[in-house]
């Protein structure tokens, strides 16, 4: 028997269906691979930053509900957290003048900004130790009032999300060094500086949440 | 160029099927593989838990005979919830079918990050052996119900199922929690962007909407389990009181805790927790109607509708979570509020409900193996969204709290639920994954068992809750109102112990067929979805030399005129028989 080929859409064909899925429906139609808005990488990080978030807004609620009790006494500030605070924002701003001169071809720049960026993040890394050294010194500890409880419970959920932004920067300095990365391609510096300026806003955050809020 | 280059990444894909023995089954990276993984060690996990719930049903039906001292009974209460909750339903669902169809149904090669999606699952194994291990250690598992509400589960001189146990319960959540964060990313940037040529999102299939909402779910969820987790491990075990009162009496001592609140733990985990219980049934009503639509040989009614409806349910998930809590002490105002966004829910749901029915409606239906436990599906939770309906009015649940009408409203619509679309999924899928169909008399067998046990076990405990049987009451015979529910127990044993069996022929038929079973060709069911159009069972890379093209959406069952009852979705245009389709 001979074939034809016939229109799926024909106006009253499939009456009672339902609906047939958004957008062209007829099997001629052929819509084009529209390309992805973001990279796999990116969408993942996203992705990432989105769980990150919802923690620390799970931490944030805890601590806002436990700030109600009775009891309630705020920590001094230690000292050493504004110069950590001015660390880690040098910090953001070398890996983003290090992803400018990519973006211009410029591989020594990037080189010189990744490198700057582990560094200053070390050492942001040490003074938050240093932070709690001090307060050790002074007898505050994890359990000694509840302020103290949450400063060392977000500083150190803060802290480990720092050492996978270390270790993800620890990665893209050795592609760096291998030259990996050009003008047209360096998806892994965008990546890796959204989740490390996104470690930067946060740490702010907490640091105003603990002491100011 | 172009043809080139995806000729080489062919290619290239051939040659990873040569792999060392460690790399092919420990260490893949391949999601078939990684989804195999998870769906044989979730498989063992819901025996463990299984045996759980065989445990207690013989304890509860003839309490006399010692099978489990009071503090073993809560252990194996709280490890069945556990066990079947984050070691099978969730991990089952996502580790496992959504490993093991999100490529194949959007038509890529692999995840977004099989690297990542390896780690995923040798990150859920550490979590499998911490919570099996914690059975082993002096005091017992954890034994304060898998929401673990502290203050019970902070201190560990508690009771006999709070020491070292609930450490152990608390480091596997953890892992199964960062295991399951690993994976939703991972879902969720595969979904949006693999899919395939002319696959749109409004061509997707249903299961893969419902697998793409969960992740979603998953990943604005388990990030407050996380936070839970980790205050009330510091509250164990280093002496921090996030969650303990002051003056709190253990053991007739003071506890040195002081200034927490147990209700903030309440809050953390039912945030979670309700969506939680999304995360289990979202990807069920995916897969329910790929498979009626399928065997109803009809397209699926409101495929739209379903999708708003799956992506509203979604949304509401996130505002009910109080309705856990309407006897913690909350202000009736807030009680109302949430009594009010939870009756919502029923909307989308009947909405989903009436779709189903509305596919099955003049359709030409094959009653598989696969179809039956769908089909089944529509039933339990339909009951069970019933009894939903009662539990959702705040007056009505002070009264029904924590008595059995929960334990069946939430077994049938949750739990059973979830239970029949994954063993419909796994009846329908088998062909695909193992290249051989299961038997089907068998199958029918353990459906028609199955459904009657199902039924049988979870209906009359709506009568002994009416009766305010405590959910977890050790001895009812101690209390002379409940001693007209003792025949009623006995009966609800017997149907579990039948339940239990009948998983037994399930279990046979799935390594028998595994097998023996007769070999499968490519599409089976003749079936529309991408999943069906590559070889059986798919090579490593998923489609030879040359991704698909889609040209419609998954559900074009029946068209009228066209020569098959199906159109799979590489198909440009129907052909059809000369005449028959004759403009109208």
């Amino acid at each position: 028997m001979p074939t034809q080929l016939v229109e799926r859409a024909r106006p009253g064909a499939l009456r009672g269906v339902g609906g047939r899925g958004f957008g062209p429906s007829d099997g001629s139609a052929l819509p084009s691979r529209e390309p992805a808005l973001v990279s796999n990488g990116l969408l993942g990080v996203a992705a990432l930053l989105t769980a990150v978030i919802i923690l620390f807004l799970a931490l944030t609620s805890a601590y806002l509900y436990r700030r109600q009790e009775a009891g309630w006494s705020t920590l001094t500030v230690p000292a050493v957290l504004w110069f950590n605070t001015l660390v880690l924002l040098a910090s953001s701003g070398t890996l983003e003048w290090g992803r400018r001169r990519i973006r211009l071809g410029d591989a020594a720049g990037l080189r010189r900004g990744v490198e700057a960026t582990g560094g200053l993040g070390l050492v942001f890394v040490i003074g938050q130790i240093v932070a709690w050294r001090q307060l050790a010194a002074q007898g505050i500890f994890l359990t000694t009032n509840p302020h103290s409880s949450f400063f060392y419970v977000l500083t150190a959920t803060h802290g480990l999300h720092m050492l996978g932004g270390l270790a993800a920067l620890a990665i893209v300095t050795v592609r760096t060094w291998q030259g990996r990365y050009t003008a047209a391609h360096h998806g892994g510096i965008v990546n890796c500086a959204v989740y490390w300026h996104f470690l930067d806003l946060l740490w702010v955050y907490l640091f105003v949440l603990l002491f100011w809020a | 160029m172009d043809a080139v280059a995806v000729h080489e990444a062919g290619a290239a894909h051939e040659t990873h099927a040569k792999e060392t023995f460690f790399r092919h089954y420990i260490f893949s990276t391949d999601h078939k593989m990684i989804g195999k993984q998870y769906f044989l060690t979730t498989m063992f996990m819901a025996l463990v838990g299984g045996g759980m719930a065989m445990l207690m049903r013989d304890h509860l039906a003839w309490p006399n005979n010692g099978v489990l001292t009071p503090e073993q009974y809560l252990q194996a209460v709280t490890m069945h919830g556990t066990i079947m909750i984050f070691f099978f339903l969730t991990v089952m669902l996502t580790g496992g079918f959504g490993n093991l169809l999100i490529p194949l149904m959007i038509g890529a090669r692999d995840m977004a990050f099989p690297v990542l999606n390896m780690i995923s699952y040798w990150t859920f194994v550490p979590g499998v052996i911490t919570i099996l291990a914690s059975f082993f250690v002096p005091g017992g598992p954890a034994g304060n119900g898998w929401t673990a509400y502290a203050p019970l589960s902070a201190i560990p001189a508690a009771e006999g199922g709070a020491g070292l146990g609930q450490t152990l319960w608390l480091v596997a959540l953890l892992f199964v929690v960062i295991s399951s964060l690993f994976g939703s990313l991972n879902f969720l940037t595969t979904i949006l962007n693999m899919r395939t040529r002319g696959l749109s999102m409004g061509r997707l299939p249903l299961t893969i909407w419902g697998i793409f909402i969960t992740a979603v779910l998953a990943l604005l969820s388990f990030p407050v389990l996380m936070a839970g987790l980790g205050l009330l491990l510091l509250d164990r075990v280093a002496g921090t009181s996030f969650f303990e009162p002051t003056n709190l009496l253990v053991g007739g001592q003071i506890s040195t805790h002081a200034g927490g609140d147990a209700l903030l733990w309440q809050h953390l985990f039912w945030f979670f927790g309700h969506p939680e219980v999304y995360i289990l049934i979202l990807t069920p009503m995916g897969i329910v109607s790929e498979i009626i639509s399928t065997f109803s040989r009809k397209p699926i009614f409101g495929y739209k509708a379903m999708i708003l409806s799956l992506s509203a349910i979604g949304f509401l998930s996130f505002l009910v979570w109080g309705h856990h809590m309407f006897v913690s002490g909350m202000h009736p105002l807030l009680g109302a509020a949430f009594m009010g966004s939870t009756i919502i829910i029923a909307v989308p749901s009947a909405i989903k409900t009436f779709n189903w029915c509305a596919t099955l409606w003049g359709g030409r239906i094959h009653f598989t193996t696969a179809m039956l436990f769908a089909i089944g599906f529509v039933s339990v939770f339909v009951t069970g969204g019933l009894s939903g309906i009662f539990l959702a009015i705040a007056p009505v649940d002070i009264y029904l709290h924590d008595t059995y009408f929960v334990i069946a409203h939430f077994h049938f619509v949750m739990a059973s639920a979830s239970l029949f679309a994954i063993l419909a999924g796994t009846y329908f899928w088998f062909p695909k994954f193992f290249g051989r169909l299961m038997n089907e008399t068998l199958g029918k067998i353990h459906f028609a068992l199955t459904f009657l046990g199902i039924y049988g076990t979870f209906y009359p405990m709506h009568f002994i809750g009416l009766h305010s049987n405590d959910r977890r009451l050790y001895d009812n015979a101690a209390y002379p109102f409940l001693a007209h529910t003792g025949p009623i127990d006995v009966f609800v044993s017997l149907s579990a112990f039948l339940l239990g069996a009948a998983q037994l022929i399930f279990l046979f038929n799935f390594f028998y067929s595994l097998k023996y079973g007769p070999v499968a060709d490519t599409n089976p069911w003749r079936a529309n979805s991408l999943d069906w159009q590559t070889p059986t069972p798919p090579p490593h890379g998923n489609w030879g030399d040359e991704l698909p093209t889609v040209y419609r959406w998954p559900y074009d069952y029946s068209v009228p005129g066209a020569k098959d009852d199906y159109i799979p979705q590489t198909v440009q245009a129907a052909p059809v028989a000369a005449g028959a389709g004759g403009e109208a």
